[in-house]
């Protein structure tokens, strides 16, 4: 591996660059240029047509769905929407591409000039421009049998499996991001992040990283200064994680600042990303005499959406994450901190479903960020993949402010549904966890509690009346809990007093 | 050779309407000409006996039930081999292609099918529709009916042959820079590309996208409208597929038939087409068409299409590149032929290369690398981008000379059917034999070919007729009065009298 520098330094001797590469898997019924499924998963070459298979003589038609989609992408991303725009072949051979060239967009694409802000952790603004978003079609898929780690070198045979192909993608291509400086790793992270979660407010992708339904292709290149040109750039290939594309971007100065400093030069080349360490390694050597041979699609006529069309889907656009973050925030009364932590958490809509089933904010992030969040770290799964609903937790804050059941309780209450023992309020009934304030059944209680504490009930007379505290703890242990806390104090200064 | 293969389609769909012959009577008829005198014309490269039969014995027993049947029900047809039918191979006359059965239909087929047609076989070509002589099929030439000594054409050598030889009454074509045309003009067949996007190209193996375009082969104009009728319309799956009706082709040029002439007929004789680089007897029998168009009232003026001269050079850019990428798909992995490198080691790429190499034939191979050459960095503006720039402006000249005429006319082709061998060495002169047809395919207009007479030599001219976009109806119109006012052709191919028997015998003189 190559040498390193330590990062700060690195950041303080070079100015980095950054170029960003999004593509993102639309959540469509069928594929971008016929009606094959586009779905996940499926046994291999299940999910194909003799369109997507590249077969002789079969053409592609273009998804309108798809198109509607890029178009509410383009929007979202305040980019101009093109009058009329085409489709082109890029050239190239693999075996996973079915027809030797991938049906893409290249001088024409369908959305371009665009920006989208992007919110750091400590709350300032960072503005990332795009240069322009395009729709084209994944590849297939080898799978290498034989070989080691399911390499291609040494591999007895490959199966190609085109369930992939011709799925419908849209890449969004930044600007060259300037100004990061030592923040660049964050920037990065959290522009693809910012991307996401536009992509899924708009419902045109499931967008989950975990699936490569969003993948980051990330261009790092290093100057002395600002003021110099740009250096020679490499291309981190493929990072589908908000962290691996830190990390990768963090090496990648790292590693360039280490031989840009020893007075070497950086090759212009592909890096593949390990996930495990964070680290890159040498791909293919990248030049920019790479020729895909571009030239307009013959089989497709141009695209061109009605002007009335994209105004419609401007006005169908949903509030956008960001926008939609501040808004809360507001209406929430939440601290920043608060505030960061919940969409950290990746809770800021199930808080709102619940805040929606009548919780209130407070009260919702209580649940979610407390409880749940710690039951869902023992679980090892994502708060949204709990076995419990927003309305069910507003259900339960309910039944508190109601009076029906204590804190303490409804933890109890929580377990059972979890456990899928049905809603809050059967639980609380079949557990019998309601609490008690009828004074017949906890004058006994009390009494019980002042009798066998006298030393406490001097206290109490003398004035330390937060004494009072230990005999409602005892009551409650007695009761198991059940008591109204409110009532049993009560009853206990009536009893001393 | 039994009287009824000398008749035309929509005759033939009459005695079967009538129920004077039977779809098993007449497809049997056409299998046992194919089988005595394919090993002389090598017209097919695959005879479906079996399911051509099915098909007609299906269709006479629906007609016997009283079903009403499309008008062409139970006449048989042949396709060029660069259409997918389900089961049956297609190889676009290519060794790369060998061995595939295509999953699907195209749509054309389908059409075929739900009208039922019997498709006899599948017609030899040059490979991947690449040559005007149908001598660059991997699987030998076909030869010209008139005279085995020339060729029938090409690159639709096969269908031409076919029809020409009353092996089968209808054939389907493709043209992208005249493969219907100039082989109709060589074997005096109808031939017709129809405007581009009126026929869908699903199931079409593609050779240059943007100029190919599946046409009727036949011998008679009337024959052609109806199968165009058949195969023509909106495909949602070509989504370069014209939105729009098929015209009422068969109508139209009956009422011209039956009248001799068109009222207030406008032609203009492209001077570009018509003068020199043409043969004297091409031109004589050109020229001979034109008065007697004069005499049945047309206006006729010459035209000028300066861009024209420049045609055969934008072709011959955008063609390749299209075919480089067209073609690129044929690498071994997926289906036709796997060829792996006899030395060194053995990966996709070089898999590919193997296979390639084995599988595709010069010409291919000459069109590729020149379109990889058109298309790649630094070489884009000048060739593809100039190209593209020239196919503009013929289209600005068709544009313009069509607000003063109705049509367009041309000789089909400089001369008459070439021998075997004498081009096949020298690519620009083969190139050259498209000169006429190519400009209607740069501009998506129709354009076909009519035959209008035969030569001293003995060998059948066409006529060419250029329409505007969308125009199809008027074409056929003036190609029904070209046919009205002309000599029958077809009849007096000498395949007319070779029958069955005497073929067999090896009376068909084979020349080399």
């Amino acid at each position: 591996m190559s040498e390193l520098m330590d990062y700060e330094l690195a950041a303080k001797k070079f100015d980095p660059v950054l170029g960003i590469e999004v593509h993102v898997e639309l959540g469509t019924k069928t594929k971008m240029f016929d009606a094959a499924p586009n779905a996940f998963g499926g046994d291999p070459n299940t999910y194909v047509t003799p369109v997507s298979l590249g077969l002789p003589g079969s053409l592609p038609v273009v998804n309108h769905r798809a198109v509607e989609y890029a178009i509410k992408i383009g929007l979202a991303l305040n980019c101009t929407i093109a009058q009329s725009c085409r489709f082109a072949r890029k050239n190239y051979f693999y075996p996973d591409l079915t027809k030797a060239f991938q049906t893409s967009q290249s001088d024409e694409p369908i959305a371009h000039d665009g920006w989208v802000d992007v919110e750091l952790e400590d709350g300032t603004v960072f503005r990332v421009e795009i240069e322009r978003a395009h729709m084209e079609e994944d590849a297939g898929k080898n799978t290498h049998v034989g070989g080691a780690d399911g390499r291609i070198q040494g591999a007895e045979y490959s199966l190609v499996d085109y369930n992939r192909a011709g799925v419908p993608l849209v890449e969004i291509v930044t600007r060259p991001i300037e100004g990061a400086g030592e923040r660049a790793p964050e920037v990065a992270a959290a522009y693809v992040q910012t991307l996401r979660d536009i992509f899924r407010a708009l419902g045109v992708s499931e967008a989950r990283m975990e699936r490569g339904n969003v993948r980051a292709d990330i261009n790092v290149s290093l100057r002395p200064d600002p003021k110099a040109p740009l250096g020679t750039r490499t291309e981190t290939k493929n990072v589908n994680s908000f962290r691996g594309i830190a990390s990768a971007v963090r090496f990648e100065m790292q590693r360039q600042a280490a031989i840009l400093d020893a007075g070497g030069t950086i090759i212009q080349e592909t890096r593949h990303f390990h996930e495990e360490d964070g680290s890159t390694s040498s791909g293919r050597e990248k030049s920019d005499a790479e020729d895909y041979r571009y030239f307009p699609e013959p089989d497709l006529v141009p695209v061109a959406p009605a002007r009335e069309w994209v105004e419609e889907l401007r006005a169908s656009l949903p509030e956008l994450p960001v926008a939609k973050r501040r808004r809360l925030r507001q209406e929430w009364g939440f601290a920043d901190m608060e505030m960061r932590d919940v969409i950290n958490a990746g809770a800021l809509e199930i808080i709102e479903d619940t805040v929606a089933a009548g919780a209130s904010p407070a009260a919702a992030r209580k649940w979610w960020m407390g409880e749940l969040s710690r039951r869902a770290k023992e679980r090892e799964c994502a708060l949204e993949d709990m076995p419990v609903t927003p309305q069910q937790v507003a259900e339960l804050e309910g039944l508190i402010e109601a009076g029906r059941i204590n804190d303490k309780l409804a933890r109890q209450a929580l377990e059972g549904v979890l456990a899928g023992e049905g809603s809050p309020t059967e639980v609380v009934e079949a557990r019998g966890l309601e609490v008690v304030s009828d004074d017949g059944a906890l004058t006994a209680a009390v009494r019980e509690a002042v009798d066998a504490n006298p030393d406490i009930v001097a206290k109490i007379q003398g004035g330390k009346v937060q004494a009072a505290g230990a005999l409602v703890g005892a009551v409650m242990k007695a009761t198991r809990g059940q008591a109204d806390a409110a009532r049993v104090r009560e009853l206990i200064m009536e009893m001393v007093g | 050779m039994k009287d009824i293969l000398t008749k035309s389609a929509l005759e033939l769909a009459d005695l079967l309407a009538a129920g004077t012959i039977t779809s098993v009577e007449l497809t049997q008829a056409c299998l046992d000409r194919i089988e005595a005198l394919n090993p002389k014309i090598n017209a097919f490269l695959h005879v479906d006996r079996e399911g051509a039969l099915a098909t007609a014995a299906d269709v006479d027993a629906r007609r016997a039930a009283g079903e009403k049947l499309h008008r062409l029900a139970g006449v048989p047809i042949a396709l060029k081999d660069n259409m997918v039918v389900r089961g049956m191979p297609t190889t676009c006359a290519s060794k790369i292609l060998q061995g595939w059965l295509p999953p699907y239909d195209a749509t054309i087929t389908v059409k075929i099918r739900q009208a039922g047609l019997p498709i006899v076989g599948k017609t030899n070509m040059d490979e991947f529709a690449m040559g005007s002589s149908t001598e660059h099929s991997a699987f030998g030439p076909t030869l010209n009916p008139w005279d085995t000594a020339r060729i029938p054409g090409g690159s639709g050598g096969g269908s031409a042959a076919a029809v020409a030889a009353f092996m089968v009454p209808l054939a389907l074509g493709s043209d992208t820079g005249g493969s219907i045309r100039q082989p109709g003009s060589v074997t005096g067949t109808v031939g017709a590309k129809p405007t581009y996007g009126a026929v869908s190209r699903y199931g079409l193996v593609a050779m240059a996208s943007s100029l190919d375009q599946i046409g009727p082969v036949t011998r008679t104009v009337a024959d052609a409208a109806a199968l165009t009728e058949l195969i023509g319309g909106h495909d949602p799956a070509d989504s370069t597929s014209l939105n729009e009706p098929v015209p009422p082709l068969v109508e139209a040029a009956r009422v011209v038939a039956e009248k001799g002439a068109i009222e207030g007929l406008r032609v203009g004789v492209v001077k570009e087409l018509s003068g020199e680089g043409y043969a004297p007897d091409v031109l004589t029998a050109f020229n001979e068409t034109v008065e007697k168009l004069r005499d049945a009232g047309a206006d006729i003026v010459e035209v000028s299409c300066p861009s024209f001269d420049y045609a055969l050079a934008a072709y011959y850019l955008i063609m390749p590149a299209e075919v480089s990428s067209n073609l690129a798909r044929f690498d071994g992995i997926r289906y036709g032929i796997r060829v792996e490198p006899t030395q060194g080691p053995v990966t996709a790429q070089r898999v590919m290369a193997a296979t390639r190499e084995a599988g595709f034939g010069d010409e291919v191979k000459r069109r590729i690398i020149l379109g990889t050459h058109v298309l790649s960095a630094g070489f884009f503006d000048a060739y593809y981008g100039s190209a593209q720039k020239v196919r503009t402006l013929i289209q600005r000249d068709f544009a313009r000379v069509f607000e003063n005429v109705d049509v367009l006319v041309s000789p089909t082709a400089p001369t008459t059917a070439f021998k075997f061998g004498d081009k096949i060495d020298d690519p620009m002169a083969m190139y050259l034999n498209d000169i006429a047809t190519i400009p209607a395919n740069l501009a998506g207009v129709p354009a076909m070919s009519v035959p209008n007479a035969v030569s001293d030599e003995g060998l059948p001219v066409g006529f060419q007729i250029i329409a505007p976009a969308h125009g199809d109806q008027r074409m056929y119109e003036v190609a029904q009065l070209v046919e009205t006012l002309s000599d029958d052709v077809v009849s007096q191919c000498p395949a007319a009298q070779w029958d069955e028997k005497s073929a067999q015998a090896g009376e068909v003189q084979e020349e080399k």
